[in-house]
């Protein structure tokens, strides 16, 4: 007895062809995606090799492409950098280590973790007027270097929460209560049990909410980092510019030479953030290791 | 009774797993035959090859023959999609769709191309019956199947399997996450169905075997051990091992 | 517990009390004064929304003293700078939609299809390179896909249709579309993938194909996530702002020709900000307003999006 006989092989065949052309046609819109990311990377290579020399990195922006750097703009983004790191650093890891060891489940927490969420949706030039308002005129900052750095503080810091969070999160119970066995009241057993433990994940966490802030331009060109700086930040309260800002800069004007410059400070700025994001992921993947 | 299924040789590697070893069978038509044995025995895995679910599973090689009804289901021949069509299955955890209850049981002939609304509503209403579950559902065939009971699910899961019309029945641990009520309900509905369909159970509770199957066939690291009526192999098994599992040396 | 404890050993002379002194000073200050810190550091976060809210509406509150609020909502002429002054914010909105649009035209379909393809066709190891790729997408600064609109997107426009201009909505919209296409894969995937593996197996064990699986069984089943992605996309392309300033123009405009130049509302902000407007002025004020319209919309369709995924999660 062939219980196969009555298949109707001519119906599997055709839904057979649909599966594979709509196999294909996933295949292609991946690729799509792919594809874009190669070509960019292509585009900016080919435009910003030339002008990848040492005077880009040695020079000050100039009115002439020709010699022109980014000195400035490279300085100011590792001073804002520098400013930014401890301040999210020690605001975020301590909201995060509030909301997932102090905070009772009630009301306050969900409003909290609830707001974290959607600041992390909030477009980031809506934190360049904040930044605009509260620091450069509220507080008298001016367009100061730490009038950017606090901005750009507020913009990574439900980044920093969330990634903190998480790592917390993952840090096993039996590690606390390990902590709490031999008596040590709850802040040594954050502070000394699970805290080490998370680091790894809040770091990497950290790192990339950085790489997020050095790309970003537009909350720092409202709270008016210059455009044209030929001079290194010397104080806190000095004008400054960032690598993003320089780009814009040169990408507004219309000589092809200052494109080729916007390709190569573009280049600068991708190598910054793979750096930044290879370490992240070497961090990672010891952190993996060890739980 | 004549055989239905033959399993010649059949090896079966998970990568340089070894999964199954040198299994011959034969089943036969219109019983039900129970595996059983220890987890990790190989007795899910052997039913997941009756109807090919384990080609999924990448890393997965197979060796030796499986035919039902004389014809080899690894040949091309064969489209998978039909065998699955012949050879239905119910899983341990009821998986209906998220779907209402109509629209779960007709899912599977829609597949195989019957559109007719009058032809659909006639699948659903015998499948239902088949699967005693219709006179608790037809009068909210829109709802969804979410809201039934457990026990419920799953016998709408086995109306679901029988709605494409297929010979073979296999149940992977079909009641086990069950109620006892619910579970006996679906082994009288089994003890029903078999009149209709060859049933192959998977099991991991050997009263349940012993209860309700035709044959049994006992597992154990991937070999067949033993195979008899269900009778003789509770009553009086040929093989220590046997003996052993079915008193609860191990298992 | 220490109660009960400390009687028993009153009642035992022997012992040497110094050993049970249950106290340390030094230990309970931290223990107190840290969960009081912490939560200093957690209501930043309040801070800052109530920080945006607060300065939204007092500046806007100002700029509406001058310009009437239906006269900014309901004008359809937007000409801060050059006299006669007009302040209706719907050719910016038209533009921002313009620009989003397209964005979700470009992003919607390839993302989701990359989330089908990634979730039920790859192959494990194809998908472990190709996810994070993806991904790479969402981390590139927008001043970089700004360059890549300028350089590479608007000259192929133009070379196709011929009446396209420098700046153009088009190419701002397609790659602010490229940009947010991991937004929609990613969260589309993380969707699908959560679908239980046991509802995929009803249906190959029923005999369907891999495409009646995808497309009947789990892209219904995780359509609320599915939703929930898009709205977040649509989102991220109303407040972007470097590519649309950079490529698609500083015109207010109310078209829907994608080859037109046009000007978003984020673009608009830039260029004020970018001229030296003096405090209390009126084009000053208008940012806020401005702005304040970008915080409102994309506030509400981020609610929305969290709504739609926390409402439909569990209930298929």
């Amino acid at each position: 007895m062939n219980i196969f006989q009555d298949a109707n092989r001519k119906q599997i065949a055709g839904r057979r062809r649909t599966d594979w052309l709509l196999h294909m046609l996933f295949v292609i819109a991946t690729s799509i995606g792919v594809l874009a990311l190669c070509a960019l990377i292509i585009d900016i290579l080919i435009d910003g090799i030339v002008r990848l020399q040492p005077d880009l990195f040695n020079n000050f922006p100039s009115r002439k492409a020709d010699g022109s750097g980014m000195k400035s703009a490279l300085v100011g983004t590792i001073y804002m950098l520098l400013i930014m790191a401890p301040i999210s650093f020690i605001f975020g890891v301590g909201a995060a280590i509030y909301l997932e060891e102090y905070a009772k489940k009630g009301r306050l927490t969900r409003l909290i973790q609830l707001n974290i969420s959607t600041l992390a949706g909030v477009p980031s030039i809506v934190y360049g007027i904040l930044g605009l308002a509260l620091f450069v005129r509220l507080l008298a900052l001016d367009r100061s270097l730490i009038a950017g750095a606090l901005t750009m503080t507020l913009l990574v810091l439900p980044i920093i929460i969330v990634a903190a969070q998480e790592a917390i999160r993952a840090v096993p119970r039996s590690r606390r209560d390990a902590s709490f066995a031999l008596g040590a009241t709850k802040w040594q057993t954050v502070s000394r049990s699970v805290m080490p433990s998370a680091l790894p994940g809040v770091l990497t966490g950290v790192i990339l909410a950085m790489s997020r802030a050095i790309g970003e331009t537009a909350p720092l060109v409202m709270i008016g980092a210059l455009t044209y700086v030929a001079f290194l930040p010397d104080g806190l309260r000095d004008s400054f510019t960032v690598i993003p800002i320089q780009v814009y800069n040169w990408l507004s004007k219309p000589q092809i030479e200052f494109k080729e410059l916007a390709a190569s400070g573009i280049i600068v700025l991708l190598v910054l953030l793979l750096l930044m994001n290879f370490s992240a992921i070497l961090l990672r993947n010891k952190y993996q290791k060890n739980v | 009774m004549e055989a239905l299924i033959n399993i010649n040789k059949l090896n079966l590697f998970y990568g340089d797993f070894h999964a199954l070893k040198d299994v011959s069978l034969t089943i036969p038509e219109k019983a039900i035959t129970a595996f059983i044995g220890p987890s990790g025995c190989g007795k899910s895995t052997l039913l997941r090859t009756l109807n090919r679910m384990n080609d999924m599973i990448p890393g997965t090689r197979i060796e030796g023959g499986i035919a039902i009804g004389g014809t080899e289901i690894y040949s091309d021949e064969v489209d998978v999609e039909t065998l699955r069509k012949k050879v239905g299955m119910v899983f341990q955890q009821p998986n209906p769709f998220p779907k209402s209850i109509y629209d779960n049981v007709a899912y599977g002939p829609r597949l195989h191309g019957i559109t007719s609304k009058k032809e659909l509503d006639e699948i659903v209403e015998t499948s239902l019956k088949s699967a005693v579950l219709w006179d608790e559902v037809k009068d909210h065939l829109k709802r969804s199947a979410f809201g039934l009971s457990g026990g419920q699910q799953q016998r709408l899961c086995i109306a679901r399997a029988l709605a494409v019309n297929p010979n073979i029945l296999l149940m992977d641990e079909a009641t086990s996450a069950l109620d006892p009520i619910s579970t006996l309900k679906i082994e009288e509905l089994a003890q029903e169905l078999k009149d209709k369909y060859t049933i192959v159970m998977v099991t991991h509770n050997m009263h349940q075997a012993a209860r309700v199957s035709n044959q049994t066939v006992f597992f154990l690291n991937g070999e067949v051990i033993e195979y008899s009526d269900t009778e003789k192999l509770f009553s009086n098994p040929s093989d220590q091992r046997t003996e052993d599992y079915i008193s609860g040396r191990f298992g | 517990m220490s109660r009960q404890g400390l009687k028993t050993m009153d009642q035992a002379q022997t012992v040497n009390k110094e050993l049970y002194e249950f106290k340390n000073k030094r230990v309970s200050i931290m223990n107190k004064l840290m969960p009081v810190l912490l939560l200093l550091c957690a209501s930043v976060s309040i801070l800052t929304t109530f920080g945006i809210v607060v300065t939204l509406i007092t500046e806007t509150y100002h700029f509406f003293k001058v310009i009437p609020i239906f006269d900014f909502l309901f004008g359809t002429k937007w000409s801060p700078l050059i006299p006669p002054k007009s302040f209706g914010v719907l050719p910016l909105l038209s533009g921002t939609l313009l620009i989003t649009v397209i964005a979700c035209l470009v992003a919607i379909p390839l993302g989701l299809a990359s989330a089908i393809y990634l979730s039920e066709y790859a192959p494990k190891r194809v998908r472990k390179i190709i996810k994070p790729i993806l991904e790479v997408l969402a981390g590139v600064p927008t001043i970089v896909y700004g360059y890549f609109a300028l350089s590479l997107i608007t000259p192929m426009i133009q070379s196709v249709f011929g009446s396209a201009g420098v700046f153009n909505a088009l190419s701002a919209g397609i790659v602010v579309g490229i940009m947010i296409i991991p937004m929609v894969s990613s969260l589309s995937e993380d969707a699908m993938s959560a679908v239980p593996r046991s509802l995929r197996d009803g249906a190959y064990a029923l005999g369907a194909t891999r495409f009646e699986v995808a497309l009947k069984i789990v892209v219904p089943a995780a359509f609320s996530g599915i939703v929930a992605s898009a709205v977040l996309a649509f989102s991220r392309a109303i407040g972007e702002t470097m590519i649309v300033t950079l490529a698609a123009g500083s015109t207010p405009n109310m078209t829907i020709n994608p080859l037109d130049s046009i000007q978003t509302m984020t673009a608009y902000i830039v260029q004020v900000s970018l001229g030296d407007t003096p405090h209390g002025s009126i084009e000053y004020g208008s940012i806020f307003a401005v702005g304040m319209t970008l915080f409102v919309i994309t506030f509400l369709l981020n609610i929305f999006a969290q709504y739609i995924a926390r409402k439909f999660r569990e209930e298929y």
